[in-house]
Parts: C-alpha cells; sequence; structure tokens
C-alpha cells in the first residue's frame, strides 16, 4: 500500500530543522516557523492515529522497494499514539523555550537542532528496520549531544563528555548486536525477523543477542543501567532537560518492548524474568533516589528512573492488562515528566536556587504554579482520576495475574515512596515561608506556564476521559500481543 | 615558526584541481558503478582540506566564500526535496525514475533523478565534512 | 580468514577497553575509535566473508557479495566519523575550559 502520510510527521520538522538552517540570524522568524511546524505536526500526528484507528497498521516501502529489502515505515496503533505524544510534549517544550532558553543558545543552532532531536524520536517510533532504529538513534542523540553541550557552561562540558561516550559505546554494542542479529537469521526487517526467528526457534544463541539488545536498550531507556543519567540530564536548561526526560529514555522503553514483543517473545521465562527484576531493581534504586536528594532536579531525574521501570515491569507481565497498562502509563508519563520539568524549571527560575529546603511559601505568591504542580505531582503518583491511575491499575492488574507478586509489591511501594517525594517538594517549596527572598520575575516569564498548563489539560484528559482513549490502547495492545498483524501488514503474504 | 613550503604549495595548487576533477568524475561515475555522490562530497573535501594544509584557513575562506554550514543545509534541502516530490507525484517517498534524452553534444543520455538527490549528498557531505573540519582547525 | 579476524577484532576490543578506561580524555576517544572499527569488523566478518563482484547489475558475475553489510559498515563509519569528531571538539573545548584532561577531576560533585 502506498502511503506517504507515514513519513510526515517525519519530514515536517525534518524540513524545517534544514529551512531554520538558512535563518539563523532571525532568531523571531525563527520562533514563529518552529513554532507553526510543531502545532501543524501535532495535527498531522493526530490525523495519522485516526487513520491507524481506522484501517489498521499502515505501511510505507521508500521508494517502492517491498519489504523486507527495501526500506520500510510501520504505523501501528502503538507507534502511532507514541508519534501523537511525541509532537504535543515537543510542541509544550518547544513552546516553553520561547521564554526561556535565551538568546545565546538561539544563536547556535537551538531550534534546529531542536527539530533533528524530533525527527531522531519519530524516526525511532515509525521505522520498520532494526538498523534504521540504529540510525534514527543517533540523528537523536548527535542532536541530543549538541543539546546538552549548548550554552558551554563548565559543568555542561564536563557531563556532557560523560554522556556521548556511554552512548558511544552502547551504540557501539547496538551494531554488534544488529551483527550477531544478521549473521543468525540474515535480515534486518522486524517483520522478517520476527517470522525468522519463530521459524528457527529462539534458542540459546537467539536468547543471548535478545539479551544483548536489552542491554543496549537499557542503557539508552535507563533501565537498571541509569548510572549516567542524573549526571547528564541535570546540567541543560529546563526546556532541553523535559524534552530528554519526556523523550530520549522513552525511546529506549519503545524499543524493548517492541522487540521483546515483535522477536524475541518466545522465550519469556529467561527474558521477561529478567526483564521483570530488572524492572523492580531500577524502580526501588530510583525511588530511593527521588527521596534522598533535596536538589528538585535531581527528584525529578530519579523519578523518570522509577517510572522506566514500572512501564518495563508491564512488558515483563506481558499479558494484555499489562501490556496495554505500559502503553497507557507510557503516554502518561511522557506528558507527566515533561510538564514536571517545565514546572521545575519555572520554580527554579522563580526562587533562584534548586534545592527544596531554600526555597518556601511560594504558594503565596504564586498559586496557579502551585496547584499545577500539585496536579502533575498526583498524576504521576497515579491518583484517580487523573492519567497515571489508569496506567498504573492496569499494569498491577497484569502483573498479579502473571503472578509477579514481589515485583507488584515493590511497584505499588514504590508508588507510595514517589507520592513521599513529590510531597516532599510541594511542602517544602510552596508551604511554610520564603526562606530567602523571591527573586523579581523577569517580563515574560508569565508566559512560561501557558505550554505547561496545556499539558496539565491534557493529563487531566487522559484521565478523565479513559473510556475514550481506551479503544485506541487496547488496539495498540492487542497489535503488540498479536505479533501476526504486524507481520501481516509489512510483508502481505 | 616559519617554514619552508613552497613544494607542498607548488603541488597542491596543481593537485587540487586534479582531485576536484576526480571528485566530479566519481559523482557521475556513481549511478552505475562505484562511487557517487557520498564519495564525491569527500574527495571534495579532500582537495580543500589539502588547500588548508598546504596553506591557512584564511585562504580556504577567500578561494571558496561560501558558509560550508549553508552548503550542508542547501545539500539536505536538495535531497529532501527530491523525496517529496515523490509525495507531489503521489508514488511512495523517495521513489526515483530515469529517462533517455537525446542533449547536444552528448548524444543520448539517461538522466536519473537519483542523481539530483545524489547531489543533495554531495553538498551536505562537503558541507559537513568542511564544517567539522574548519571548526577543529580554526582556533590556535 | 574468519579465525584471523575473529583474532584481529578481539585485539581491537581489548585495545579499545583498555584505552576508554584510562584516564587521559585523548585515550579515551581514541579507544571510542578503535571500539567502533571492531564492531564495523565485527559486522563485515559476522555477515560471511566470501568472494565475489559487486552486486551490481552491469557486472554480470555468476557469484555476487552481499551488499546489505556494507551499507552498514558505510553508515556506521559516517555516523561515527560524525560523533568522534564532535567528541574531539567537544574534548577540546572542555579541556580549556576546564584545563584538565583527566576523567579523575571531571568527576563533578553531589551538591551543585
Amino acid at each position: 500500500m502506498m502511503n506517504n502520510l507515514l513519513i510526515m510527521p517525519l519530514l515536517v520538522p525534518l524540513v524545517t530543522a534544514v529551512v531554520l538552517i538558512f535563518f539563523n540570524r532571525q532568531i523571531r522568524l525563527q520562533k514563529w516557523i518552529s513554532g507553526l511546524s510543531a502545532l501543524a505536526n501535532v495535527g498531522v500526528a493526530g490525523y495519522l492515529v485516526h487513520v491507524v484507528r481506522q484501517e489498521g497498521i499502515q505501511t510505507l516501502n521508500m521508494g517502492g522497494w517491498a519489504a523486507p529489502y527495501g526500506i520500510v515505515f510501520v504505523a501501528d496503533m502503538f507507534a502511532a499514539l507514541l508519534v501523537l505524544t511525541t509532537t504535543i510534549v515537543s510542541a509544550a517544550c518547544l513552546y516553553y523555550a520561547f521564554g526561556s532558553i535565551g538568546k545565546e543558545r538561539e544563536k547556535f543552532y537551538f531550534y534546529p537542532f531542536f527539530q533533528f532531536l524530533i525527527v531522531g524520536v519519530i524516526g525511532s517510533f515509525l521505522t520498520g528496520d532494526i538498523f534504521n532504529l540504529f540510525v534514527c538513534f543517533e540523528v537523536m542523540l548527535i542532536s541530543s549531544y549538541a543539546l546538552i553541550v549548548l550554552g558551554g557552561t563548565k559543568k555542561q562540558l564536563r557531563e556532557s563528555l560523560k554522556y556521548i561516550l556511554i552512548n558511544i559505546i552502547s551504540s557501539a554494542l547496538f551494531v554488534a548486536s544488529v551483527a550477531y542479529l544478521y549473521a543468525v537469521v540474515g535480515t534486518l526487517n522486524m517483520a522478517h525477523l520476527s517470522v525468522r526467528v519463530a521459524e528457527a526457534g529462539q534458542g540459546g544463541v537467539l536468547t543471548t543477542i535478545s539479551v544483548l539488545f536489552l542491554i543496549v536498550f537499557g542503557l539508552k531507556a535507563g533501565l537498571f543501567l541509569y548510572f549516567w543519567l542524573p549526571g547528564s540530564y541535570k546540567v541543560p536548561p529546563a526546556a532541553i532537560t523535559a524534552v530528554f526526560g519526556g523523550l530520549l529514555t522513552k525511546v529506549g522503553l519503545y524499543a524493548i518492548i517492541r522487540t521483546f514483543t515483535l522477536i524475541f517473545y518466545h522465550d519469556p521465562y529467561i527474558t521477561h524474568t529478567l526483564i521483570g527484576w530488572l524492572a523492580a531493581a531500577t524502580m526501588l534504586l530510583g525511588v530511593i533516589g527521588a527521596i534522598a536528594y533535596w536538589d528538585i532536579h535531581r527528584i525529578l531525574i530519579y523519578n523518570i528512573v522509577a517510572a522506566v521501570g514500572f512501564i518495563a515491569f508491564g512488558l515483563a507481565a506481558a499479558n494484555q492488562a499489562a501490556l496495554e497498562g505500559a502503553i497507557y502509563y507510557l503516554v502518561h508519563d511522557m506528558i507527566v515528566k515533561a510538564l514536571l520539568f517545565l514546572l521545575g524549571g519555572t520554580i527554579i527560575a522563580y526562587t533562584g536556587t534548586a534545592t527544596i529546603k531554600e526555597m518556601g511559601g511560594l504558594m503565596r505568591t504564586r498559586p496557579v504554579l502551585g496547584w499545577m504542580f500539585f496536579i502533575a505531582a498526583m498524576a504521576l503518583v497515579g491518583v484517580p482520576p487523573l492519567s497515571g491511575f489508569i496506567g498504573k491499575l492496569l499494569i498491577v492488574e497484569g502483573g498479579l495475574q502473571a503472578g509477579f507478586y514481589w515485583i507488584t509489591g515493590i511497584g505499588l511501594l514504590t508508588s507510595l515512596l514517589i507520592l513521599y517525594s513529590m510531597m516532599r517538594i510541594f511542602m517544602n517549596v510552596f508551604w511554610g515561608v520564603p526562606k530567602r527572598p523571591l527573586s523579581e520575575p523577569k517580563k515574560g516569564t508569565g508566559w512560561l506556564l501557558l505550554p505547561a498548563s496545556c499539558l496539565v489539560i491534557l493529563t487531566i484528559v487522559l484521565g478523565l476521559g479513559a473510556e475514550w482513549i481506551y479503544p485506541y490502547v487496547n488496539q495498540a495492545g492487542e497489535t503488540l500481543l498479536n505479533p501476526d498483524q504486524y507481520i501481516q501488514a509489512v510483508l502481505k503474504e | 615558526m616559519k617554514t619552508n613550503d613552497v613544494i607542498l604549495q607548488t603541488v597542491a595548487k596543481i593537485v587540487v584541481f586534479i582531485i576536484l576533477t576526480f571528485s566530479v568524475f566519481l559523482f557521475f561515475a556513481g549511478h552505475n558503478n562505484p562511487g557517487g555522490g557520498f564519495i564525491g562530497g569527500l574527495v571534495t573535501a579532500a582537495a580543500l582540506v589539502l588547500l588548508a594544509l598546504a596553506f591557512d584557513l584564511e585562504t580556504i575562506r577567500k578561494v571558496v566564500p561560501v558558509d560550508f554550514r549553508k552548503v550542508m543545509a542547501v545539500g539536505l534541502l536538495i535531497a529532501l526535496l527530491t523525496g517529496i516530490g515523490s509525495l507531489v507525484l503521489e508514488v511512495p517517498f523517495l521513489s526515483h525514475t530515469f529517462g533517455h534524452w537525446d542533449l547536444p553534444l552528448l548524444g543520448d543520455t539517461e538522466l536519473a533523478t537519483a542523481t539530483l538527490f545524489d547531489l543533495g549528498v554531495y553538498l551536505a557531505v562537503v558541507g559537513v565534512t568542511m564544517t567539522i573540519i574548519l571548526s577543529i582547525g580554526e582556533d590556535h | 580468514m574468519e579465525i584471523l579476524m575473529a583474532f584481529a577484532i578481539g585485539i581491537l576490543f581489548m585495545v579499545g577497553t583498555y584505552l576508554i578506561l584510562s584516564r587521559s580524555l585523548l585515550r579515551i576517544i581514541l579507544g571510542t575509535s578503535l571500539l567502533t572499527h571492531a564492531v564495523h569488523l565485527l559486522l563485515l566478518t559476522m555477515s560471511r566473508l566470501k568472494t565475489g563482484a559487486a552486486p551490481l547489475l552491469g557486472e554480470k558475475a555468476g557469484n555476487y557479495v552481499d551488499p546489505l553489510p556494507q551499507a552498514l559498515i558505510l553508515t556506521s563509519i559516517v555516523i561515527s566519523f560524525g560523533v568522534t569528531s564532535f567528541f574531539f571538539v567537544l574534548a577540546y573545548r572542555a579541556y580549556q575550559e576546564l584545563g584538565t584532561d583527566d576523567m579523575e577531576q571531571l568527576r563533578g560533585h553531589d551538591d551543585e
């Protein structure tokens, strides 16, 4: 089927990025172009979701070369939902960046790099080919290298060195795993891989390769191997950390979920149990970090880690409820994490410090910010009727069905501790009396709350409108559970 | 420190043109034989780097007075537009086509849209490589 | 031939890992580029070393080589070229700003 719609969510930011390079000097024009293109892309992605809902999985064979030989793009409901969420989250972060990123960074190609990052993220979601996944990862990572170091403060330089090093090593491992996989099954198209692996039977060699992939994607997602994450996500400004926290780790998670539902699903006793325990460890270690620090950025960053563990647990349980929960929670987490980082950045902008001990009494001067943070925190914890609740409920239900009692218990304990960590921020920042004079709000900082408030509304809608959203999630979960649908759509046997 | 690089400079002046010609040859050979926009771009960049080694970066800026970042952007844009062309014609993204034309002097020539894409790749590669090398070499 | 390649790849991996574990930033960068070279060789070897004509229509040979790994390696080389050069520029900038290329001194502190 010929379907160029599929490439559009990727083309819009790509063309925008290239055009923006020409207007390096005209910052105002750059803002207009990137702002409009971000909104347009939300529309395109929304339409893509609609089409997938109506007509099932969409595929595009680039240049007319049929799969498995050509490059193929695939949008099942899972990918389409994530693409839509990505466009929304990135648009919100972009609008936040307009008011907060500063001239210095804007002059050094901030907006083009931002768009390239979105290209990489969306490409990773849509590609149907494991090597293209690598290429899209690299597009995303190279842009993220540039974004993380943009501004060039000492801290940024120091941390970005480590960030780049860890990612180069994981990319090298990625290519090595691709080499092994290609040697064993002789194809790299994901649907074709699924067929071949099923034919060959997932023996010891293939399971080992799958664990290699788990390590690679785990490094990107921060699943257990998150040691690099707190340092490097802390240094860039809030708008960039929000994109990173909301999107980058989720791409790694997407890759794990995709490979372990589509290709390596034959030996769950080894692989999925391993993922389950890694997830449990990630949740525990993440939440310990979240309650250990007094720095608002670090607390939020460790919350990313904990959420990664929770979603991976949904994959480990791998039944209908758990996978749907993982999808729901993934979408929710992308929105809420970006939102929390935007709000955290705003808090820091108002108080002039990142240590919550030194803050206080912000509720008097900034009630709107306070209540928005409260809603976001509640959504993160999973208090009904906000967006985190349904995802959490489904994952817990699926986990119990699959017999992972211990890990489910750890997940619930983690939720409780996350609640504690968020309330600690809320009470220290918003209650009490100001411990230091609030810095005068800079002109135009009121705008900062607008993109954040859009995300707040979205998280409420995701919670209250669950009945309306559930069919989409259900369709996505069904495709993940039945790899045949995906294979049929791509290979059209 | 003043070094005597007369030989290098003299040879470079001649060799650069040979390399550039070869890069153009590689670029056009790429359609049916080994070669193409990528390797052609790299060879062009190599010629410019040779100039930079023999003389200095200021000379490069005078000889090739373009912003290589823009070159990269132009290349990307051309490559993208050839892809987008297939959207307009309602064939899958990145489809290509070719035909035979009788051109003056050249006779029967095969023209392919893939060459346009390759031109984009060529410019992008030259742009990226030179941007990288200039930004490494800029600072002393 | 495969065994020879396996040794070469193993040695490259070994040297790369050793260099990455050292303290000097320059050595680390060299280590990463050796590591990626090793991975490229691995990709080449794993997709079977065989002789044959280039996979082009004009060759009219009985035996062609598999073009896919070569395309993959080329892509990967380009990416690693870009990343390595970026890393170099960054390391140089960091050296200028921070005055050291010793990873021990680039640890950072918890209270920032």
